[in-house]
Order: structure tokens, then C-alpha cells, then sequence
């Protein structure tokens, strides 16, 4: 297949993608639609559960023909790469990785209620990124073309994931503290607030070694190699520097009595803020100022910035 | 009793410092105080830009620059946040260490006195005596390698001690990394300079273009090495779209790492930096510097030479420099203007289509007078001062522009001289650092990180057992305690009743 080839059949793959979550989306509502009236403890009837798999099953394929669109993406370009050279792959990746996550760990920590959640979320990204963010593909500039940018970018992809999933767990705890009463519904059928805060906790322990070693250990070593520096307080880092600050707090209000539950989420609610204020506001706002500008790619992006240095 | 007043308060204020609270509110104020650094533009970052913002904000500056706005991260109080992060997590991680040390070789506590109160726990009825359960309790567990000791009809054990152990190991690597960066910032230095192609350069002070040592660096510190760049090549797409773009640059290098050593040569290119003793190499930037030749009003060479044009647009290469002839008699010369590339006259206005150099051509004014060289300031070669120099124009008065393809010369006006372009020539920025520490910081976050993943994936857990004979029956209780704050007990607790009871031969064959 030719190049062109292969990105068309990413694009079109992204569009059935759309149409699958979709779909399933509306499996998911119909099915809480049903439970609406229904007791927490009351068993679920054949309609609803058709549904409910009806769902599950559409975002396997949606996943599955996602991943085909990342593959295509990649094989689009010349020489063939990872897909992650700019905004548009980063968000069709990450909402993958989360979407992949989910499935993953549904059957282990029972996260059938999260379903509407996640596909809903997964869908409105792709569509806001189809909308604004769409490039073409486009070789990678000569920066970022090194192993370490694979490693780091899988590792901030997974770790962003797995943080916004912690992060929509966080929302769940502060919305259903605030009804803890509830016996029927959607909010009824969320775990209670002790499981949701460990579970929480624990999606949240496991991002935060892999944004760590993203963030701290794959980034430096490769802004070494690109960029002469392994630490530049460069707008990208500072704000990757201040996610990671605030989840090392996020852990220890956790393990600070009183500051479980309530504070611990919103303290995990600023963490995810800064993540993606990171990715989408830095790029826009200081996108010329920053040396991860893949926000408004140049034509040649090798940085020379410091030759204005020379005085 | 002023004296115990004061003792009391240090203790006091040193027991606040290191609670997990002001932690935890440092950690937060350390995550607040970064922002400025990422909106403010920073002096040591992007120094064109603080500058900028300088001039474009008058009255905002003085105040900025009294903050320290300009240099966040090297600020008094952005300096003073991390110390006493550094001080409590000291203060935090010593007794912390002395009490695991303790523990380490403490035996598991003694059961509770009502193991059924627990959250999780259960409850059993066999008529096995109650050794045999203790017995068996004790070999069940030792097996699920707890640490296990029975006293008074009851069987203590603790597993998971090494996650204090990881977690102390990330306290103290935080202090690693911090003191990693620490040694590369004070006894590094980084600096960049630009060669053209056939030009050297050897590691001294002089010949840096710009450069920032670290407080305590000394001069001795720099590498005594010495390199000439004999060639670049570059690769320029001719198709797809990112036509015009450029890639594979190498940079080729003869160098030398002591001036009689013997003589190496090494491909520069973007990621892989050349590394000499701890001394990196980098190719971070490119250019083209043509060669121009100044003649005089006596008709004497008063310049000639490559002259480094900056680039101003990375897509088309349309660079801007200057050309300074202070030997020009009578009158000293100046030009000023840009190079294009590959030089078109698009609608009037000439532009360059592509950033090789297809057809290079230099557009320029002419100055006389006195460059202001000698007034022994020193003064960049990038900017003209034309404070005390006349533009020249035609006779007729309009507008002159030295308009030269390689090969050519233009007369000045007014007999001043002539300006020949005589080729063009590419050169390389390569930046050159120097970053001790650099092994120490990365060793701490690693062990950092290592750290973590035992202090947050090993769960720490407690597991009674107590037996007790009651009614002619032998009544088992077992309990088990999370103590990580984060854990379920609740499958392993049923995993030990099963198969402490899958054990119980008679209850088997009752
Ligand atoms: C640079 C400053 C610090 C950073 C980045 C940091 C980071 C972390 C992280 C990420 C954790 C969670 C992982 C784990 O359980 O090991 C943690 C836990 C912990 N930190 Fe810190 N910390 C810092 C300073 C401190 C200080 C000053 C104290 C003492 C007051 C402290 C006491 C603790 C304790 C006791 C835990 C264990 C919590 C538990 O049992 O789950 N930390 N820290």
C-alpha cells in the first residue's frame, strides 16, 4: 500500500471508530436508562443486560479499529514511524490507551458502570481532535526522531491515560458524596465511596511511576541527546515537573488520616488539570516558547533558538 | 525559662516542619511556585524573549525583576521552598529510618485481644486439637512467607516489611537527585558557539560565542580539546508536506581530545552528541555565512571573509547579518541586510523559495562613517551601530542596495569602496556542555523509582491466628490487617481459612 493509501484508510478507519462509540454509547444509555428506577440489589432483566454486553462488544471493535488507525498512521509516513509526532496522533493515541485500559480492567475492579463514562469521553476527544487538531502526515523532524522519544512518549501516553481515568473516579467520589444516599441508578450502582477511593488510589499508584519514569527518567535522557540539556525548565517541563509534584502530594494526602476520600480527590482533580492544561494550553498558549511545540509545527524544526542567544 | 521557652519553640516549630502536613502544603507551594516560571519569560531560558518583555512592559519590569520573576528557578524563594522541603524530608526520613530499623528486627505484635472485631476476619469450628491448627497455622504461613511467631495460643506473623524499606530508599534518592542537579549546576557550564565549514575551534573562554559557567566552575575544568568542522551535509525534501524541510544533518568533525593527541573524526549529528571526556558535543543548529570581500575608497581590501548570517525564518532560511570593515580608509564601511537562499522576485518582492542554497543571493545597505568600535565597549557582531554612520544613497539621491549573486561586485556610491559576494559557505552552532552530576542525578531518580515501586506495590499485612478449645470443639479465629492503606485483605483472609481447613484430615473424613 502506498502512503497515501495508508492514511486514508486511518482516516477512514477514525470515522467508523466515531460511528462504533457511538453506537455504543447509546447501548450503554439505554441500558442505565433501564436501571434508572431499578433497586441497587434488585437483578438486572434480560433487556438491560443485551444491552449493557451490546455495548461492551462495540467498544471492543471500536478499540480494535482504533488501533488499526494508529497502525495506518504510522505506516503512512515515510520512513515509517511511531505514531506520535504531533497533537492530533497523541490525542487518537492516548484516548486508545484509555479506552484499552478500561476494557482491561473491567472484569478485575467490576467497572461496568464507568462504561458510558469512558466511551462518551473517548468519542467527544476524538471529535474535538478530528475538528481542530488533524494534520497530515508528516515525517518527524529530526529532534524527535530517537528511540527515547518512543519510550517517553509511551510511558507519558499510558501514565496520561491512566491519570484521567483516576481523574473521572475522583469526579464519581465528590458527585456521589454529595448523594450518598442514592438507591437506585447510576450513582447507586457506582461502587461505594470507600471502594471508589481505593480504587482511585490504586489506578493513581500505578500512573505515577510510569509518569515518573516518562517524565524524569526518558525525557532528560532524551532531551540530552536533543537538546544538550537533560533539564531545562522549558515551559513543557516545568508543567510536567508540577503534575508530578502535585500527585506526590495527592499520595501523601492519601496517606495523611483526614485527608483521605474528599481532599485526597480534589488534590488528584488539580493533578489531572495540570496534566492536561500541560498538553493542550502550553502548546497553545507558550507553543512558540516551548522546544515540545509540536502545537504549530515550523517547517524545520531543528532548534536553532539560542543562536538568537549570542550577544 | 526564657531558655526552655525557646528550646520548646524550636522543638515545636521542628516537629510542624516535619509533620506529613507541611510536607504535603510544601509540595503543593513548590507545584505554585513554578507556574511564574513557565508564563514569565526567563533570562536563562530564552534570554531574547525576557528582554522583550522587558521593553514591551515598562512599568511591570522593576517590579518582575525584584521578584525574581525573570529567574524562577533560581530565585531566594523559590530556593527557600525546596531547602525546607529538603530540611523535612531530612528531618522525616532519620527517626523514620531509626524506627524501620527497630521494626526490621522486631517480632510480629501480639494478637489482639478480639481478633473477631477486625474488619477482616473469620471464624471456625473443628475438632482438631488446637496444636495442630497452631501447627499447621505457623507452616501455612511461614509458606506465604510471613514472618511468623506463636505465643499464648495464638500465631502472630507480618509480611511486607521492605515497603517502608522502598519508601525510605525514594525519600533519600529525592535528596540524590536534588543533590545531582545541585553539583551540575554549580560545577558545570554550557555554552555555544558557531562554526563555519573549514573553521575550528578549541575548548577556551575566548572562543565561545556565549557562556555560562556554574558559580563554582573553574577555568581549569574545560577539556583542553580542539576540533575543525570539515563538511555538512543536509537534506532537503524535495516532496510531500513537509517539502523544504531539512533533515539528516551531520556535521563532520576532525577533533582532537588534547592538542598533541592524535587526530579523530566523528559524524555530528541531532541526538548524538559527541562526548569528550565529560564534555558533550552538540549539533543544535545551522546557517550560512557568505563570504564578502570589502574594498575601500583607496581601493585597499578592508574586509574579506564568511560572515555568519542568522537565520529569521526557518522555512525559506532568509538570514540576517552584518558585515563590519573598520580598516575602510577614508571612511569606515558597514552593510546590513539579508541573505536568500534560493532568491526569487515574487511580485516585486524578493523572497526565498527554500532554505538550500540554490541561488543565494545577498541584498544589503551600505553605511559610512564610524562603526563606534573603538570606543572599547564591546559590541555584538550581529547588530550595526549606525549611531555615527550615513546610509549611502544613489546620486540621485534614492535608495541603494548592495544586490550581489555569488561571483559579483557592486561600486558603492560617493567613491566609498566596493562589496564583492564571493560564496557562500554553511556553518554549524554546536552547543558544548559540560554537566557533572549528571550520573548522580540520574542514578537517584532510578533508585527513586525503584524505591516507589516497593513502597507502593508491597502491601504490608498482618495475620492472626488464634485457637482456643471450647465445648469440646476447637474454636479457630483468624484475622487479617491491611496496613497500607490501600490494600484488600479480604481474598487472602479467605485463601488461609481454606486452606488451613483444607489441612484438617479428620474434619475431611467427619
Ligand atoms: C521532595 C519531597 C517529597 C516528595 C517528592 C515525596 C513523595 C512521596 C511519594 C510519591 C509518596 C508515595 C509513595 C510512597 O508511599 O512511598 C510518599 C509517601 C510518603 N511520604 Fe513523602 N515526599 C516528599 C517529602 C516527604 C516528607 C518531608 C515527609 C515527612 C514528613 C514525607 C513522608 C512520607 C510518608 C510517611 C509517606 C508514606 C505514606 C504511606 O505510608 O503510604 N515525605 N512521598
Amino acid at each position: 500500500m502506498s502512503n497515501t493509501q495508508w492514511e486514508n484508510l486511518s482516516v477512514q478507519a477514525l470515522a467508523v471508530v466515531a460511528v462504533v462509540y457511538f453506537l455504543a454509547l447509546l447501548a450503554h444509555l439505554v441500558e442505565w436508562a433501564a436501571l434508572r428506577k431499578l433497586p441497587t440489589d434488585a437483578p438486572l432483566d434480560q433487556r438491560t443486560r443485551t444491552f449493557g454486553r451490546f455495548g461492551f462488544l462495540l467498544t471492543v471493535i471500536g478499540a480494535a479499529v482504533q488501533l488499526v488507525a494508529l497502525v495506518g498512521r504510522g505506516m503512512a509516513a515515510d520512513p515509517n514511524r511511531v505514531p506520535w509526532g504531533n497533537m492530533y496522533e497523541f490525542v487518537i493515541t492516548g484516548t486508545f490507551v484509555l479506552v484499552l485500559a478500561y476494557l482491561v480492567l473491567r472484569g478485575r475492579f467490576s467497572l461496568e458502570w464507568l462504561a458510558p463514562i469512558v466511551v462518551g469521553f473517548a468519542l467527544t476527544v476524538l471529535m474535538v481532535a478530528e475538528l481542530t487538531l488533524y494534520e497530515e502526515v508528516v515525517p518527524l523532524t529530526e529532534a524527535l526522531s530517537s528511540p527515547w522519544l518512543v519510550i517517553h512518549v509511551v510511558a507519558a501516553v499510558i501514565a496520561t491515560g491512566a491519570f484521567t481515568l483516576g481523574g473521572i473516579l475522583s469526579v464519581l467520589y465528590l458527585v456521589k458524596e454529595r448523594k450518598p444516599d442514592t438507591t437506585t441508578g447510576f450513582l447507586a450502582r457506582v461502587p461505594e465511596l470507600d471502594a471508589l477511593d481505593r480504587i482511585s488510589y490504586r489506578i493513581h499508584a500505578f500512573a505515577f511511576p510510569v509518569w515518573t519514569f516518562a517524565v524524569l527518567i526518558a525525557g532528560p535522557i532524551w532531551a540530552h541527546y536533543a537538546w544538550s540539556r537533560y533539564w531545562g525548565w522549558d515551559a513543557k517541563e516545568v508543567w510536567a515537573f508540577i503534575t508530578w509534584v502535585v500527585y506526590a502530594a495527592y499520595l501523601h494526602a492519601r496517606a495523611t488520616a483526614g485527608w483521605k476520600g474528599r481532599n485526597a480527590a480534589i488534590v488528584a482533580l488539580v493533578g489531572v488539570g495540570t496534566l492536561w492544561f500541560n498538553f493542550i494550553g502550553i502548546n497553545y498558549f507558550f507553543g512558540g516558547s516551548s522546544q515540545h511545540s509540536y502545537a504549530a509545527p515550523s517547517v524545520v524544526q531543528e532548534p536553532v533558538r539560542s543562536s538568537y542567544d549570542l550577544i | 525559662m526564657g531558655d526552655l521557652n525557646l528550646r520548646e519553640l524550636l522543638r515545636w516549630s521542628w516537629r510542624q516542619l516535619t509533620s506529613m502536613r507541611t510536607a504535603l502544603i510544601l509540595l503543593l507551594l513548590l507545584a505554585l511556585a513554578s507556574i511564574p516560571g513557565s508564563v514569565i519569560p526567563q533570562d536563562n531560558i530564552d534570554a531574547f524573549k525576557a528582554s522583550q518583555w522587558r521593553e514591551d512592559h515598562p512599568d511591570l519590569a522593576p517590579i518582575y525583576e525584584k521578584l525574581g520573576l525573570f529567574s524562577v528557578f533560581d530565585s531566594v524563594w523559590f530556593a527557600a521552598i525546596y531547602l525546607l522541603l529538603a530540611l523535612s524530608l531530612v528531618g522525616c526520613i532519620l527517626p523514620r529510618t531509626r524506627v524501620y530499623w527497630r521494626g526490621l528486627r522486631a517480632a510480629p505484635p501480639k494478637a489482639p485481644r478480639n481478633l473477631t472485631r477486625l474488619p477482616d476476619s473469620a471464624t471456625y469450628r473443628t475438632s482438631e486439637p488446637v496444636d495442630d491448627v497452631l501447627a499447621r497455622a505457623q507452616v501455612l504461613l511461614r509458606k506465604r512467607r510471613f514472618r511468623v511467631l506463636a505465643a499464648e495460643g495464638a500465631v502472630s506473623s507480618e509480611r511486607g516489611y521492605l515497603r517502608e524499606a522502598g519508601n525510605l530508599l525514594f525519600h533519600i534518592s529525592v535528596l540524590i537527585v536534588l543533590a545531582g542537579f545541585g553539583i551540575g549546576s554549580l560545577f558545570g557550564y554550557q555554552g555555544g558557539v558557531i562554526v563555519w565549514k573549514d573553521g575550528g575551534f578549541s575548548n577556551n573562554l575566548t572562543q565561545y560565542d556565549d557562556f555560562v559557567p556554574g558559580s563554582l566552575m573553574q577555568a581549569e575544568d574545560m577539556e583542553p580539546f580542539s576540533f575543525e568542522v570539515t563538511d555538512f551535509d543536509v537534506n532537503w525534501l524535495m516532496s510531500g508536506p513537509r517539502k523544504g524541510m531539512a533533515q539528516k544533518f551531520v556535521a563532520h568533525l576532525d577533533y582532537r581530545e588534547t592538542p598533541d593527541g592524535e587526530e579523530k573524526e566523528y559524524d555530528l549529528k541531532v541526538n548524538h552528541p559527541l562526548s569528550i571526556g565529560g564534555t558533550d558535543l552538540f549539533l543544535i543548529g545551522h546557517g550560512y555565512a557568505p563570504s564578502i570581500t570589502v574594498r575601500d575608497g583607496n581601493g585597499d581590501v578592508a574586509w574579506s571573509g564568511p560572515v555568519i548570517f542568522l537565520p529569521e525564518d526557518q522555512a525559506t532560511f532568509t538570514s540576517f547579518g552584518v558585515v563590519k570593515a573598520p580598516d575602510a580608509r577614508p571612511r569606515q564601511i558597514g552593510l546590513e541586510g539579508l541573505l536568500y537562499p534560493t532568491y526569487a522576485n515574487v511580485d516585486g518582492n524578493p523572497v526565498s523559495l527554500f532554505g538550500d542554497d540554490r541561488n543565494p543571493r545577498i541584498s544589503m545597505l551600505a553605511y559610512v562613517g564610524n562603526l563606534g568600535m573603538d570606543s572599547g565597549d564591546s559590541q555584538s557582531v550581529y547588530v550595526l551601530d549606525k549611531s555615527r554612520m550615513t546610509e549611502l544613497k544613489k546620486n540621485d539621491g534614492s535608495m541603494f542596495r548592495v544586490d550581489l549573486f555569488p561571483g559579483q561586485t557592486k561600486k558603492l556610491p560617493d567613491g566609498a569602496g566596493s562589496v564583492t559576494f564571493e560564496g557562500m559557505r554553511p556553518w554549524v552552532r554546536i552547543q558544548i556542555s559540560k554537566t557533572p552530576g549528571k550520573g548522580v542525578a540520574l542514578g537517584g531518580v532510578i533508585l527513586a523509582l525503584v524505591g516507589l515501586l516497593g513502597s507502593l506495590f508491597i502491601r504490608p499485612r498482618r495475620v492472626w491466628v488464634r485457637a482456643r478449645r471450647e465445648d469440646e470443639e476447637t474454636v479457630v479465629e483468624i484475622a487479617a490487617l491491611d496496613r497500607s492503606g490501600g490494600g484488600e485483605v479480604g481474598t487472602e483472609l479467605a485463601e488461609i481459612v481454606a486452606s488451613l481447613r483444607a489441612g484438617d484430615v479428620r474434619e475431611e473424613k467427619s
